[in-house]
């Protein structure tokens, strides 16, 4: 039990005393993470927002293919993404393996359907009613269409955050294809998981708070999109 | 359209990715077992070998089975692994070369020291034999490790087959000293290598519940080699490297380095390798 309250004062100490090898994973999973969700939502966007404001043929079995991808199991990805990398993969010529670049291959097929399925659920909440409303108020094409995605920002932050923290907290992709190196690929999950396997559960826990101030950090820059 | 779009996505992803650009020329990727990291052993040698080679060395520490699959399929340009079986057979089937065994460690059965099964002593073909009659708690690795390898052959010489569902037998499928831990919490019993038991030891101090009950068997030795991946099997495997760093684990100082690594002023692991 006590490893608990432990872990609690080490992550401070950690976060004050700056020790390197904690800070090299925080940056690590940092880098990767936010890399990996930006990508997803510069496609991931679009695509919802086509998903969920047009009809036209198959958009139900996109979405269908899309939800469903809502449930990969990361070490599958993290499985695939290294049968196309490994050396012998038909991208083994890029050197991807052991990198942060190969792991945001795997955090982006994760994302990917998160921001899709959501934003096209928040488009779709938004439909009817807000585009009539802002037709009578006589908005043109282009203001109708920024006031409309401000009415919705709140689904759609909310897609981006649920994204970012699948990612930022998956584990299976980062040490398949990371590799967990030191210094390298070591992100704070991988972290936990060794420092667990090794039998220091409080330095785990330390380096979980530090991944939940993370989080936090995120949360509160992005506080100014929030609903008042 | 929408499949340009996603392999341009991709691409930016891959090329434009930031850090760790890393210059691979200069870099060697070994494969490990969890016991040589999970001890220290390794950052406490390795800065060393970059010191006197100028080479720099990476490594992921899994099982010895994942380890030869790297090796396997090119990942890695050298392995450090103890499976001397597995070994044989990977080096058979032409996918390494130039194995030297660096130093060992022996296998220890350690379990509660209250020894409900009545262990302490015996050798390790009676004591399982013992432990399985008696039904008692043993927590398996589980995870096609060497370690794990060494239990499924000690099984076989004790009584021809191995546990399978059984209640008292606990397949953890985690690392050595997660094991320890999963055996010391249902107090029963499970095999380690000496070196992570005196991490383990160092660890818990006055909370330590478990003990050693066997040991000193000749079939209780665990031999760590180092293996090069064959340039022949993998082009781009660093074969140069690879023997360097060979050829320094085989060196006075590092073996000498090795004798020295104590934990509680008790060796982990004791340098064998044929100058």
């Amino acid at each position: 039990m006590e490893f608990l309250t432990q872990g609690f004062s080490e992550a401070f100490k950690i976060l004050f005393t700056g020790d390197p090898e904690a800070f090299s994973a925080v940056y690590a999973t940092i880098i990767v993470s936010s890399f990996s969700v930006l990508c997803s939502a510069v496609a991931g966007f679009p695509l919802g927002f086509i998903l969920g404001f047009y009809n036209f043929r198959g958009k139900k079995t996109l979405r269908l293919v899309s939800d469903t991808l809502l449930s990969l199991p990361t070490v599958f990805v993290g499985l695939v993404v290294y049968a196309l990398i490994t050396s012998r993969g038909p991208l083994g010529g890029f050197n991807l393996l052991f990198t942060l670049k190969g792991i945001g291959i795997g955090q982006f097929i994760l994302s990917f359907p998160i921001i899709v399925s959501l934003s096209a659920s928040a488009v779709e909440s938004g439909e009817e009613s807000l585009a009539l409303t802002l037709k009578s108020l006589g908005a043109e094409k282009l203001n109708f269409f920024l006031s409309y995605l401000w009415e919705i920002r709140h689904g759609l932050l909310t897609a981006f955050l649920t994204a970012y923290g699948r990612i930022l907290t998956e584990v299976g992709v980062s040490m398949m294809v990371g590799g967990n190196i030191k210094w390298k690929t070591r992100t704070v999950t991988t972290a936990i998981a060794l420092e667990t396997g090794k039998g220091y559960f409080e330095t785990g826990i330390a380096l979980g708070c530090i991944l939940l101030f993370i989080a936090l950090f995120v949360n509160v820059s992005l506080v100014f999109l929030r609903k008042r | 359209m929408k499949k340009n779009a996603l392999i341009i996505f991709l691409s930016i992803l891959i090329f434009a990715a930031p850090g760790y650009s890393a210059e691979k020329n200069t870099e060697l990727m070994m494969a490990t077992t969890t016991s040589t990291d999970n001890t220290g052993l390794l950052d406490y040698l390795m800065p060393e070998f970059t010191k006197d080679s100028g080479i720099k060395i990476f490594w992921t520490a899994v099982g010895t089975g994942k380890a030869l699959k790297m090796g396997e399929n090119c990942d890695v340009d050298v392995l450090l692994v103890h499976a001397p079986g597995a070994e044989k057979v990977f080096i058979e089937k032409g996918f390494g070369t130039k194995r030297k065994e660096i130093m060992y460690n022996d296998f220890i059965i350690v379990g509660d020291k209250s020894d409900p099964a009545g262990i302490k002593g015996l050798s390790s073909k009676q004591a399982l034999k013992k432990i399985m009659d008696s039904k008692s708690v043993f927590v398996s690795r589980g995870d096609n490790s060497g370690t794990h390898k060494k239990e499924l052959l000690l099984w076989k010489d004790a009584s021809e087959t191995i546990p399978e569902k059984q209640n008292w037998y606990i397949q953890a499928g985690q690392g050595m000293l997660a094991t320890l831990n999963m055996a010391a919490e249902k107090k029963g019993y499970a095999l380690t290598d000496r070196g992570t038991f005196i991490k383990y030891m160092d660890q818990k101090k006055d909370s330590l519940s478990l003990g050693i009950a066997v040991e000193g068997s000749d079939n209780l030795k665990n031999q760590y080699s180092v293996i090069i991946v064959d340039p022949k099997n993998c082009s781009n495997a660093k074969f140069d490297y690879a023997l360097k760093f060979q050829e320094w684990m085989c060196s006075k100082k590092a073996q000498e380095m090795i004798k020295n690594f104590r934990l509680l002023g008790k060796p982990l692991f004791i340098p064998n390798a044929s100058q």
